[in-house]
């Protein structure tokens, strides 16, 4: 039985008004969620907000990271040997493939030049490491220690060792979401790597499963085929690795086949991500886009 | 009086700052989705016990501070919880004399308009999930009303 302490409703006579108190706080609610979700105006209130919330975010985070220090600074000695192991054999692999990709980006590098293009070169990377805090659990979002104050800004390409993993969807002063590429809420734009078919690929809300709706019956894509990043849409970069055709269905009654993808990166697995910036495209000629872009602006103002 | 008013206040607080973390914190998949809402069930009780100290400004902050932890749409949650204080405060005579089941059985009742508001919308900002295991924490917290009831009354006992 709830215990009743003193200061109940009164059981005769009036009380304070309650209904007014309930309209008013519930038309403020859906004020801010109008002027949050259609307007974007809080973006100031949220971070604000998002400093009071970080302490406790980090306070859950907290006993998880000491668990992790913890176990792993007691691994054993076999254990850590045999991981040393393996990691200096892929270190040696990894080497040799660089050699080659060296010479391979020097020469992509003078080919671009002389086309007057150097974007889609990784130009710094940080390493943010994802707070283990449950944001909503119908939404593939994360929550990563990196924010404004180390230059984080929103669209940023977030990756992790084996391809695309989302981009920044928001950012506080200390810490950022960020979207992953299968939230049912993200679509990207991919090039299949064989066939060079362009197409989007639609998050599904699994961490295993991209769609491709807008794939015609006829056009050329198969299982295993790579799909990567086309660079189209200006927020990815081109050529990263983002999934593997997993099943095409093709009922030539239809319009469109149905095509699933797995995301080549570790969704739902990944401690750490890299956020990347980017050289931005042809670095040293911002002035010539402004100016082309300045005429219509000029134009609408006036 | 007025200092067992701000210790009553902070407790209240203090409650609804654990369910607030138990939100966050990550669990294990297989009882992810049981996830009961803690936060809610703890504004509950207190409107229930003291409805004068727990009002409905009390109730919107905490849903509004949960949106905020979450990364969710301002007002979301700061809607579902002013909702389910309203009634709460409307039914606060007759739900203090319920049997304890049949009291658990009301509060399903309001976190399924909770959920409902939570699900609702959330399909008018356009990721509605409209699997059956959203559900799920209406169960969970209905069974788990009876243990908050017993630590609240343990809790408010002490301080009184």
């Amino acid at each position: 039985m709830v215990e009743l302490s003193h200061d109940s409703r009164p059981i005769i006579g009036r009380d304070r008004p309650l209904g007014a108190a309930f309209v008013a706080l519930a038309v403020a609610s859906i004020a801010l969620m109008v002027a949050d979700h259609r307007y974007g105006h809080l973006e100031q209130v949220r971070s604000a907000l998002s400093a009071v919330a970080y302490p406790l975010q980090r306070a859950v985070d907290f006993p998880f990271r000491v668990w992790n220090r913890l176990t792993s600074s007691f691994a054993d000695r076999s254990r850590l040997r045999a991981e040393n192991l393996e990691l200096t054999a892929r270190l040696r692999l990894a080497n040799l493939q660089l050699q080659r990709f060296a010479a391979l980006e020097d020469e992509n590098r003078r080919l671009r030049d002389m086309r007057e293009n150097s974007a889609g070169i990784a130009e710094r990377v940080l390493v943010g490491s994802i707070l283990n805090v449950e944001l909503d659990p119908f939404r593939h979002r994360v929550l990563v220690d990196k924010g404004s104050a180390d230059g984080v800004f929103k669209g940023q390409t977030v990756l992790d060792a084996d391809g695309i993993f989302g981009q920044v969807s928001q950012v506080h002063a200390r810490s950022a979401e960020v979207i992953l590429i299968s939230d049912a809420e993200h679509a990207i734009p991919v090039q299949s790597n064989r066939s060079g078919l362009r197409t989007i690929a639609v998050g599904t809300g699994d961490p295993d499963l991209l769609s491709l709706p807008f794939v015609t019956v006829e056009s050329d894509l198969k299982t295993g085929d790579l799909l990567i990043t086309t660079g189209i849409g200006g927020v990815f970069p081109r050529g990263y690795p983002v999934a593997e055709v997993t099943r095409v269905e093709r009922d030539p009654a239809a319009t469109f086949a149905v095509v699933d993808a797995r995301p080549t990166a570790h969704l739902d697995r990944d401690r750490e991500v890299l956020l990347v910036w980017f050289e931005t495209p042809q670095a040293d000629t911002p002035a010539e886009g402004a100016a082309s872009a300045a005429p219509p602006v000029a134009g609408e103002t006036e | 009086m007025r200092s067992s008013d701000l210790s009553r206040r902070l407790l209240y607080w203090f409650t609804v700052a654990l369910g607030l973390v138990l939100a966050i914190v990550p669990l294990p998949d297989w009882i992810a989705p049981l996830r009961p809402d803690v936060a809610l069930l703890a504004v509950i009780y207190w409107i229930l016990t003291s409805p004068r100290t727990a009002g409905l400004g009390y109730a919107w902050l905490a849903g509004l501070f949960l949106d905020v932890l979450r990364g969710m749409t301002l007002g979301q949650h700061a809607l579902g919880f002013v909702l389910v204080a309203f009634l709460a405060h409307r039914l606060q005579l007759r739900m203090r004399m319920f049997p304890i089941l049949h009291q658990a059985g009301t509060v399903m009742g309001l976190l399924a308009i909770y959920h409902f508001v939570i699900f609702w919308t959330d399909g008018l900002t356009g990721h509605g999930y409209t699997g059956a295991d959203r559900w799920l924490p209406v169960l969970s917290g209905g069974l788990l009303w009876p243990l908050i009831v017993a630590a609240g009354d343990t809790l408010a006992r002490r301080n009184r």
